[in-house]
């Protein structure tokens, strides 16, 4: 099972060779959760990895995430290195009370005695039609609470190098995968080894708006920026990439230079993470602007399974382009 | 009595030492609390020293320890220095936690002390990671985890429990049964009340020990310790224990009756412990009263030195929310 560098790969197989990287290069680094082992991953992540490395270091759990993430914090205070898969975003709220009262607090609750260098992965996001208990975007809900770092690789390049990245982090780092991007194959450069955990990055230069968006959003962005440019209309793609701490430098500069913004963010829109960096560019480059902040969010209501229903629950690329276009060519 | 507990004169000598620590440093926050210098919550352990300091008999330096947030008398028997401890319940720079912890998180690095946790039973699975860090690098240590008899309400007890069985993690479970969760009887809240019978449900050995009594509790901890590192997987230990004062200071206690407490009073573990010692002849008359002196003049001197202490500067409020290395 040799990692394929040059060859295409998809988003699942670049988060696999991930956390091999991080299992080969680090002793003390575990994997611990539900159906990792025998099943191979809920979204087939892990998939031959058991065979590998062994049931240490791969730890099938009972469906105890509120329990195996806890684990997971105490060993990392004890010296260990773990990597927690829950599998998806909806679980963690099992889990809510052992990353941020444990996860987020301990480091500073304890004046800096104590370190917690866990990782922990899970899938996020709609479209799968799997209804209201698997396909919320709660990012932000995380991106909220100080002491953790929040990352959302929105490219195969990024599932391949964030996790190793992460787990050199001395602090909770959560990654968050999106469903639709598992299948998503890409190219990556040979001579890459790394990415960094901190910045934003311009995915698509623009001159006139900047499209900021993230995870599977940053995809829906980028179609809506070909849309835009059918219309001369010349959009700005920014991927946040880390949605704790935020990368107000790179956002900032973007919406200084297209004078103009449209957030795209999957989660309901009241008091989202859209609200926050919309927020930030009012308060950092109100006068700069040419039109006021615009966002296009998830509708306020729980996933609906129908498809029809959860496609208009989502941000869809003729909106984002509908959007931007009313700030660039208003009525 | 258990032949495992060496009741030779130093050691009785400790054990009352260790408790009457305890009992005076909390005497002492009392004081400070009225006069605000302790501010927020003060959870007291008045009636339940015979636990912390029995079970820490059975620990080594290399062993770790997970606290609740009624931890002064956990803290003090680990061997937490009086001064810190203070000094951090006073808010300053010198506590253990430079000041941001207060009385319900103490974490002592240096003595593996992974700090009160005041979400109830929120505890329970961090040790279980510190013992399963322990069992991956084969140090033989073992890791002991406190918690009250409410802990076993919470879903984080059984989850914690099943896995510690489960991965046979070398963890002491140690219940420290008051017989109310702030103002909830505990015939009131759980189904069986026997807790002990409880770990039967997840294949774990379980004692339950009068922890009133300090000898006992540290016989049972030996036993369940020797256990552990022995490779028979975690033990659970109940003890059964009264807390004399109100649940924290702003508790006017009417959920029990003054009849109740003063029928839990001549069990109160210091007392009957050296009533015990001077009956037995284990402590030679006026011995007792030397210790307390002792302890006393300890306390004195952590007064003085914790109200030396310094504010952390405001300047240093987000240092520590994220680390830059991971502390050695």
């Amino acid at each position: 099972m040799t990692a394929p560098s040059t060859t295409a790969m998809t988003y699942r197989e670049a988060c696999k060779q991930g956390i091999r990287d991080a299992l080969l290069s680090e002793p003390r680094c575990f994997m611990m959760g539900e159906d990792i082992g025998r099943y191979g991953g809920c979204y087939a992540v892990s998939k031959g990895l058991l065979d590998e490395f062994g049931e240490v270091r791969i730890r099938d759990t009972p469906l105890s995430e509120n329990g195996f993430t806890g684990i997971g914090i105490g060993a990392a205070m004890a010296g260990l290195r773990p990597i927690v898969e829950i599998m998806t975003i909806n679980f963690s709220l099992l889990a809510l009370d052992q990353i941020v009262n444990n996860a987020a607090t301990i480091p500073h609750m304890s004046g800096g005695q104590f370190a917690v260098p866990l990782v922990i992965r899970m899938a996020t996001g709609g479209g799968r039609r799997v209804a209201a208990q698997h396909s919320h975007s709660l990012e932000g809900w995380y991106a909220h609470v100080p002491g953790l770092r929040v990352l959302a690789p929105a490219t195969v390049e990024d599932a391949r190098f964030m996790l190793p990245a992460a787990l050199k982090d001395p602090n909770p780092v959560l990654i968050f995968e999106h469903v639709m991007l598992y299948n998503v194959e890409a190219t990556l450069d040979p001579g890459l080894r790394e990415v960094d955990i901190d910045h934003a990055r311009i995915r698509r230069p623009g001159t006139d708006v900047s499209l900021i968006a993230f995870g599977y959003g940053v995809t829906k962005a980028l179609a809506a920026a070909e849309l835009l440019a059918a219309d001369g209309i010349s959009a700005e793609v920014l991927d946040l990439r880390v949605l704790r701490p935020l990368d107000s430098e790179t956002i900032l500069a973007s919406v200084r230079r297209t004078r103009r913004c449209v957030m795209v963010d999957e989660a309901w829109r009241s008091g989202s993470l859209a609200a926050e960096i919309g927020m930030r560019i009012a308060e950092e480059a109100f006068f700069e602007l040419d039109a006021p902040p615009r966002r296009v969010c998830g509708a306020e209501v729980p996933m609906p399974y129908a498809p029809h229903l959860e496609d208009a629950a989502l941000p869809q690329p003729e909106g984002i382009a509908a959007a931007a276009r009313g700030l660039v060519r208003p009525a | 009595m258990n032949p495992k507990v060496r009741l030779d004169h130093a050691h009785v000598r400790h054990l009352l030492r260790e408790m009457l620590r305890i009992r005076q440093f909390e005497a002492k926050c009392v004081e400070l609390y009225q006069a605000q210098k302790i501010l927020g919550f003060l959870h007291l352990y008045d009636g339940e020293e015979a636990v912390s300091v029995g079970v820490m008999q059975a620990l080594e330096p290399t062993d770790a320890v997970v606290a609740t947030y009624r931890e002064h008398g956990q803290a003090l028997a680990r061997g937490v220095p009086m001064a810190a401890l203070l000094a951090e319940m006073l808010g300053f720079q010198q506590g253990s936690c430079r000041g941001r912890g207060g009385s319900m998180h103490i974490f002592d690095r240096a003595r593996r002390f992974h700090g009160g946790n005041a979400i109830v039973g929120g505890g329970l699975p961090l040790a279980a990671g510190v013992a399963l860090a322990d069992q991956m690098q084969a140090s033989g240590a073992v890791t002991a985890c406190f918690f009250g008899e409410g802990a076993v309400d919470e879903g984080a007890f059984h989850e914690t429990m099943n896995l510690a069985a489960l991965w046979r993690l070398p963890l002491l479970f140690v219940c420290e049964n008051n017989r109310y969760s702030m103002g909830m009887a505990l015939e009131r809240a759980e189904s069986e009340i026997d807790i002990a019978r409880k770990a039967a449900a997840y294949r774990m050995a379980a004692s339950a020990v009068d922890g009133m009594d300090v000898v006992a509790v540290e016989a049972a901890a030996r036993t369940a310790t020797a256990a552990i590192r022995a490779g028979d997987g975690p033990q659970f230990l109940e003890c059964r224990t009264y807390r004399f004062r109100a649940h924290s200071m702003f508790d006017p206690q009417q959920y029990r009756s003054r009849e109740e407490i003063d029928a839990w009073r001549p069990r109160d573990p210091i007392h009957r412990f050296q009533t015990w010692l001077e009956e037995s002849h284990l402590l030679s008359a006026g011995e007792p009263e030397a210790v307390a002196a002792e302890v006393a003049a300890e306390l004195a001197a952590a007064v003085i030195a914790a109200e030396a202490g310094t504010p952390e500067p405001v300047a240093e409020l987000a240092r520590f929310v994220t680390m830059t290395e991971i502390p050695q």
